[in-house]
């Protein structure tokens, strides 16, 4: 029997009354009176001197109330990078100026140049038109190894080069991996790309500032995965508002998969410009703004070995990636090629030696950031493509090569400085097989070939580390923030409960599924419990949503929480039961006493903390309400197995996903059905990657994919009816509750498996295809194909 | 978009004399025009709707000829061309999404002629005729390359018509992004003989494939086409497929559409 109630349960999403009803309210539905718009000048080049932008027609143009431009911003300061690294000589990165409006220079297809504030958007977007440019187009540099070479063009003119930094983990192993390469019985050497994406939120960005004169008070209502982490960074950094002078509010999000976790400069200028004018302002991002001006995802270019010895025993592994930054260094960029890419190359497997190079180059485009999955899917990619590829050459069956380098004990410290806590690889790949019934494929791929069509399977395992922390860990690893949790538990007077954590949820569904936490600790209906997030006026800290993290270190925090809300709870009714707090047991929301028949209810003693008549007032304040700060001891570490088929057109290169797979270790699973949600997307979001989307530039730096039109978005008829399943659980045992994380894992598992796949059935119908990139569009699929 | 005046006339008449001003343009659905005008990549002063003149949102089939109004949207020829052109409502009925398909008009599509749009192959297989307020124009006569017509300035198509071929079929290879045709072949067997229409492949938008329509005229078989080839030359090439892809397509769906015409 399934559970109806609590942790275990799927009770339906409680935000889908009014996600399916309309009645959301996101950033877009806020209207203040008096709101002036803005409309954003934006670069039309990739690369470019401004020499004059001549703004007085503008100025002039009807309703417009000024026009700014970088000028403006001369003093203020510059959108930050949180998250600085050392490259492999001990040296820090170079960190160039990222002006909220273009100073000096445009450094891709969309820099802001002006911004033009009116009293409406069309009369803003009219009197930008009137805005007279002189711009002197340089030469873009667009590839990232072409960017490197002597004499490039410089993105930015004050750096030495278009070298962010050269990052070598673990730099102490270079020579012992080199050597191991070496004395290697086998070496299988594979170049691939992780092509850049547009995230696409459903809801593009929306910023609306407002400013209160007599108070000194501003308030940004933003579309943001963090909204604190955005107050700490634009206050801070930008603008030099104090954080008590300063509320985000982050309302209904729909949808943000990465690209909503960085401070962007339409943020602070909304805000600037509300505080300059007295007046509201907001900005929209219409879709085409979203192409050229949300952060963009992945663009790793890389070549990948691995040694083996004579049974097919991982001996080493070395990485060489080029890691686009883009034009200037969004809030976590530096991060994902490193920390979140770098520390997951050990994978599933006891790999003993292991070395990542990876160079991180500036391009005259877009900035690059983390996106679902934010460096680990790079990481899964590169090792499960290698180790099929090995199996191949090695003429090892894939599934068997990697059982035999499956890490089995735990805990497991790696040579890329992590340590895995708990795990269980061949259950989760024994799951999957079983699932996926690969014992029928051959009766499948008959059926496929007398329809004319090549079917294949593809497998991959993957492991990935989430819940981003521990914040001692981070500092030292160059994060300029801390990445713990805060949660508030507040109980009312007549027993019901608000949890208001820092925890965002634009999607996630942590107002059905943070309650089910509470409910079970008490022993209460789930419908007594509310959740509050996104507003640093009601929520003491956040660090906010990314990385699968909330349950893991949210809801921790929001445990921590609890359980001294119930310890002060049990005090409480000892004193009306007239019974030691020790002996006090909390169970179906009420109070006892252990071996007696005293009981006191949960609510009688919420109201006495309210209404102390009878109350321990010498040693107990009134009031039921507590905070705790969670910050974790470790990453997470779910891991999993998937297992995707594919029917390949050998006619016209069209690959159908017939089946997949996905068999994930979650450790405990509060909600079933959304961790099944989140799943489904993260496998339409990988599958997407490896099928579909493609982010393109020419060579001019002109975005070639900038609509719909061009840029494919995976649809629901792209995708066949997954097999989802968490059983196996290996809970983590560091935090409270043994959760692990389960947002990315759909979009990292995935790519490989459909790769793979499609791999396999050109071997076996004769071609000897070792590789395409992604999107393994038609066209490349029938392309390779052609040898 | 800019600021337009827009005109809603109930006649041909009355929409031919709103159309003469320089900066009118006809408007059908809007499911083009209206997106680029958003875009501020159009500007017209005057947009002339098409969607309220009287008697021009039909579809009707009569002595072996489809007619469809100039402002019959894709799901009126859908289900007006079921029973009479089964070849040409399943190519209707898989253009856009519902929603496109309840608002594009088939006039509007011929008007824009994309070089990835459906309709111009069946018009071109079929052997059809572009009625205007002022002539009848041959589907051989009226595409002339990408976006470019026949139509003169002013010029609003009323209807369209189609000769109803013995066995017909569509192959349509979407572009995965758009979903319009990155190759799409008409195939039409006329008493007369075989018509071969293709398009999205062509840098001069629609076209007749003649080799083809030789072949198959002596055999309207697949086998007929599989030792012919296009020559990549002239053949689209970008982000979605080489000149080469594109070529290739042609033939391969030019196989399937005759394996599937009835």
């Amino acid at each position: 029997m399934p559970k109806d109630h609590g942790i275990g349960a799927s009770p339906k999403r409680r935000e889908d009354v009014r996600f399916l009803t309309g009645k959301g309210r996101y950033t877009d539905d806020i209207d203040i009176h008096g709101q002036a718009y803005v409309h954003f000048l934006r670069s039309d080049v990739a690369h470019g001197r401004i020499k004059a932008v001549d703004t007085s027609a503008a100025e002039a143009a009807e309703g417009v109330i000024r026009v700014f431009t970088g000028a403006d911003f001369e003093g203020v300061g510059g959108i930050p990078c949180g998250w600085q690294v050392t490259d492999r000589h001990g040296e820090p990165m170079q960190e160039p100026a990222h002006p909220v409006l273009a100073q000096g220079k445009v450094r891709h297809v969309g820099d802001p140049i002006a911004a033009v504030v009116a009293e409406t958007y069309e009369q803003a977007r009219d009197a930008a038109e009137k805005i007279v440019l002189d711009i002197e187009e340089l030469p873009a540099v667009v590839d990232m190894k072409a960017a490197l070479k002597d004499g490039a063009p410089k993105v930015h003119d004050d750096l030495t080069s278009n070298l962010c930094f050269d990052w070598g983990f673990v730099e102490e192993n270079k020579d012992a991996v080199a050597e191991a390469f070496d004395k290697a019985h086998h070496v299988t050497t594979l170049d691939l790309v992780n092509q850049r994406l547009v995230a696409n939120p459903m809801e593009p960005r929306v910023a609306l500032s407002d400013y209160a004169a007599h108070s000194d008070e501003s308030t940004l209502y933003t579309t943001s995965q963090n909204p604190h982490v955005i107050r700490l960074l634009m206050g801070a950094f930008v603008l030099g508002i104090p954080e008590h002078k300063l509320r985000v509010v982050a309302p209904d999000v729909g949808g943000g998969f990465g690209s909503k976790i960085f401070h962007y400069a339409e943020e602070a200028f909304c805000t600037f410009a509300a505080k300059q004018l007295k007046r509201p302002v907001k900005w929209t991002s219409s879709r085409s703004e979203a192409f050229m001006s949300d952060a963009h995802g992945r663009d790793h270019v890389t070549t990948i070995q691995l040694a083996l010895d004579e049974e097919g025993h991982f001996q080493a592994l070395r990485t060489d990636t080029h890691a686009n930054m883009g034009a200037y260094l969004s809030t976590f960029s530096t991060s994902v090629p490193t920390w979140l890419h770098g520390v997951l190359m050990a994978g599933n497997y006891k790999t003993p030696l292991i070395y990542v190079n990876v160079k991180a180059v500036f391009t005259n485009t877009v900035p690059v950031d983390a996106y679902r999955g934010a460096g680990r899917p790079e990481a899964t990619y590169q090792l499960e493509r290698v180790i099929d590829k090995a199996a191949r050459e090695m003429g090892i069956d894939p599934v068997e090569l990697r059982r035999r380098n499956f890490i089995t004990e735990f805990p497991y410290a790696t040579p890329v400085a992590v340590e895995y806590d708990t795990g269980d690889y061949n259950a989760t790949l024994d799951k999957a097989l079983e699932i996926a019934d690969v014992a029928g494929f051959d009766a499948r791929a008959k059926a496929s070939a007398d329809k004319g069509l090549w079917r294949g399977l593809g497998m991959n395992c993957y492991i990935e580390a989430c819940g981003i922390a521990p914040s001692a860990l981070v500092g030292q690893l160059g994060a300029r923030a801390g990445l713990y949790e805060s949660a508030t538990v507040r109980v009312n007077a007549t027993g019901g409960l608000v949890v208001m954590t820092g925890s965002h949820s634009h999607g996630q569904g942590h107002e059905t599924s943070f309650p089910q936490v509470i409910a079970d600790m008490i022993g209460i209906d789930e419908n007594m419990v509310e959740i509050v997030h996104g507003d640093t006026a009601r929520v003491p800290m956040g660090m906010g949503t990314y990385g699968s993290r909330s349950l893991a270190v949210g809801g921790s925090a929001m445990v921590r929480a609890a359980e001294k809300v119930i310890a002060k709870a049990k005090r409480i009714a000892a004193h009306l039961m007239e019974a030691a707090p020790e002996d006090v047991e909390l169970k179906d929301g009420a109070f006892s006493v252990a071996g007696t028949d005293k009981s006191v209810a949960w609510g009688d003693v919420c109201l006495a903390a309210y209404v102390p008549h009878n109350y321990p007032l010498e040693e107990l304040e009134p009031g039921l309400e507590e905070t705790a700060f969670y910050d974790p001891a470790n990453f997470t570490y779910p891991a999993g197995a998937y297992i995707c088929e594919v029917e390949v057109d050998p006619e016209t290169g069209k690959v159908r996903v017939d089946r997949f797979t996905a068999a994930d270790d979650f450790g405990n699973v509060v909600n079933p059905m959304i961790v099944d949600g989140q799943v489904h997307g993260g496998l339409a979001q990988g599958i997407g990657q490896a099928l579909l989307e493609a982010c393109a530039y020419d060579e001019n730096g002109q975005l070639v994919s900038a609509s719909y039109m061009d840029y494919a978005m995976p649809r629901a008829d792209d995708l066949p009816m997954f097999q989802v399943d968490h059983s196996c659980q290996t809970p983590c045992t560091h935090n409270p509750l043994g959760v692990k994380g389960c947002g990315e894992a759909g979009a990292i598992g995935s790519p490989p498996a459909l790769v793979n796949a499609v791999i396999d059935a050109m071997q076996r119908n004769g071609r000897d295809v070792t590789h395409i990139d992604m999107p393994l569009s038609p066209a490349r699929v029938w392309t390779a194909m052609q040898g | 978009m800019y600021d337009f005046e827009l005109v809603k006339p109930s006649s041909v008449d009355e929409a031919v004399k709103a159309l003469a001003d320089e900066d009118a343009q006809a408007l059908g659905g809007g499911q083009t025009l209206i997106p680029t005008m958003k875009q501020r990549l159009a500007s017209p002063g005057r947009l002339v709707s098409t969607l309220g003149i009287s008697g021009m949102d039909g579809v009707s089939a009569e002595g072996g000829v489809l007619t469809a109004g100039g402002a019959a949207t894709h799901g009126a020829v859908e289900k007006g061309a079921a029973g009479s052109y089964p070849a040409l409502a399943a190519l209707a009925g898989n253009i856009g999404d519902p929603a496109v398909r309840n608002r594009g008009t088939i006039g509007g599509s011929l008007a824009n002629n994309d070089p990835a749009a459906c309709y111009p192959a069946a018009l071109l297989a079929s052997g059809g005729t572009v009625v205007t307020d002022k002539r009848e124009i041959d589907a051989d006569d009226y595409f002339q390359g990408m976006f470019t017509t026949a139509l003169d300035e002013g010029e609003l198509i009323t209807a369209v018509k189609f000769t109803i071929p013995e066995a017909a079929n569509y192959q349509k290879f979407e572009q995965p992004a758009s979903r319009f045709a990155l190759v799409g072949v008409f195939v039409a067997r006329h008493a007369g003989g075989v018509r071969v229409a293709v398009t999205g492949a062509s840098e001069d938008g629609v076209f007749r494939w003649t080799e083809a329509e030789e072949a198959l005229g002596k055999d309207f078989s697949a086998a007929a086409v599989s030792g012919l080839s296009v020559p990549a030359e002239g053949m689209i090439g970008d982000l979605h497929g080489t000149p080469e892809y594109r070529a290739h397509l042609v033939k391969v769906m030019t196989g399937r559409a005759v394996a599937a015409a009835s």
